[in-house]
């Protein structure tokens, strides 16, 4: 076991909002500028904190979006029905504020460009964040790793980061994207129309035989559908590794 | 002198549930899972819970055996290091107290493993005089895999990490030297009251 630890404390600092960006209607990325941001590794997350005049504080963790070799941290978040910190950070937040937060955190769910390959990454909904860090590692480090994204979303309007996946696909050594739409599809769409299955996996994930390292994140049931699935196609179940939450009000 | 976020109100759940939330922490009437991995099936047949390590004489026992031990019934607020905490869980299972009755051992630490190569680390005195468990049943039924069944530790007043899923059994040791989490930077101790959730909390 790799024993990365992260032994100093995590002190809270602050961060200045410099931008946000609204990736779909639902879901916002939050640009930072942080003076003595230590580094992170792609698929480590934050701490974030928030605190009312009186004193009264919330925290809540937040994935990390952008890439180690990104000049401003990213953080990329889902309003949930009633959340108390997503929906202040989706709606009230603006340029200029300034947001506590501490990290990074996690040592487990991460990939850097010298573990290797390849990379097979499953995302369900906003658990594309931190998948997101590490295409954008592979990209920015030109990591010569071969990587396949498994992406479901509801809807075509609520994939995020959209554009950008085009982009990266389409380059030389992108990676393989496969989208699958769960609730609705755009007219003409041929593309996979359903919940993320072993045969689904089979078709467009690595085969056991590559040695890919899997690395799954999103709500729960999803996790544990995926994840069963690619022990039942052969991948050892060290070789995937997963990230969950729920939308339990964030 | 803590920074304000400017517009900034909150739910103030903590407000409403007076002292059962410790800081940092906010309700939820879900039961959220988070584990590192695949979740282990391990058939019931194959199954054993073991007392290992610095003991005069290591212990076993079957799912059959484990299930004759005297059952206990717990109620009791439980805190995910991710934030979340859940009040009045019910949970039903064997005392550690149950299962070192009669072991003979000089240990001062545990440290407890699970399938799917999980561990995590404990004070041997967090665990006796009734404050922990490995617990087979939650709210009345038989403990789903992915909340860690068949069997999971339940040390309530620790993080919740510290209440490992698919737990197989105790290695008793007379140091402490970090689990699986806590290798990777979280606390060693993980004391939901004093905030301990990072390594230097």
């Amino acid at each position: 076991m790799a024993r990365a630890a992260v032994r100093g404390r995590l002190n809270w600092m602050l961060g200045e909002v410099v931008e946000l960006l609204d990736e779909t209607p639902r879901v916002r990325s939050v640009v930072l500028d942080i003076p003595h941001w230590p580094g992170h590794r792609a698929g480590q997350h934050v701490d974030v904190r928030l605190t009312a005049e009186d004193g009264y504080q919330a925290q809540r963790s937040y994935s990390i979006a952008s890439a180690p070799e990104d000049r401003r941290l990213v953080l990329t978040v889902e309003r949930l029905p009633d959340g108390e910190v997503s929906s202040y950070l989706v709606g009230e937040l603006r340029p200029g504020d300034s947001l506590e937060l501490r990290g990074p955190i996690g040592g487990y769910f991460v990939w850097e460009a010298r573990m290797g390959g390849p990379l097979l990454l499953v995302a369900g909904g906003s658990g594309i964040v931190p998948l997101m860090a590490m295409l954008r590692h592979r990209e920015a480090s030109r990591a010569a790793v071969g990587a396949r994204l498994v992406y479901s979303s509801r809807s075509w309007e609520e994939i995020i980061y959209r554009e950008e996946l085009e982009r990266l696909a389409s380059g030389p050594d992108g990676p393989q994207v496969t989208h699958t739409l769960t609730r609705s599809q755009p007219p003409g769409w041929t593309g996979y129309a359903r919940r993320v299955d072993g045969a689904m996996l089979a078709e467009v994930a690595w085969p056991p035989s590559h040695a890919p390292t899997a690395f799954i994140c999103g709500p729960t049931p999803f996790v544990e559908t995926v994840a069963s699935a690619l022990v039942l196609l052969g991948y050892p179940a060290t070789s995937v590794k997963t990230e969950r939450f729920g939308p339990t009000g964030g | 002198m803590a920074h304000v976020s400017r517009g900034f109100r909150g739910k103030r759940a903590k407000e409403r549930e007076g002292d059962r939330l410790p800081p940092g922490q906010y309700l939820v009437e879900g039961f959220p899972v988070l584990s590192a991995g695949p979740t282990p099936h391990t058939p019931l047949e194959e199954w054993s819970f073991s007392i290992v390590g610095l003991v005069a004489e290591p212990k076993m026992w079957s799912w059959e055996a484990f299930g004759a031990l005297p059952q206990e019934e717990v109620r009791t607020d439980i805190h995910c290091v991710t934030k979340w905490s859940k009040l009045d869980t019910t949970w039903e299972g064997v005392s550690i107290d149950t299962l070192l009755e009669g072991v003979e051992h000089h240990a001062t630490h545990v440290l407890a493993f699970s399938d799917g190569d999980y561990t995590t680390n404990l004070p041997l005195e967090d665990l006796v005089d009734g404050k922990a468990w490995v617990a087979t049943a939650y709210d009345g039924r038989p403990l789903e895999p992915e909340h860690g069944g068949p069997a999971r530790l339940l040390v309530p007043h620790l993080y919740f990490w510290k209440s490992a899923k698919w737990v197989r059994g105790l290695q008793l040791r007379d140091h402490d030297e970090p689990g699986f989490w806590e290798s990777y930077g979280y606390h060693m101790y993980g004391d939901p009251w004093r905030e301990q959730r990072y390594a230097g909390d």
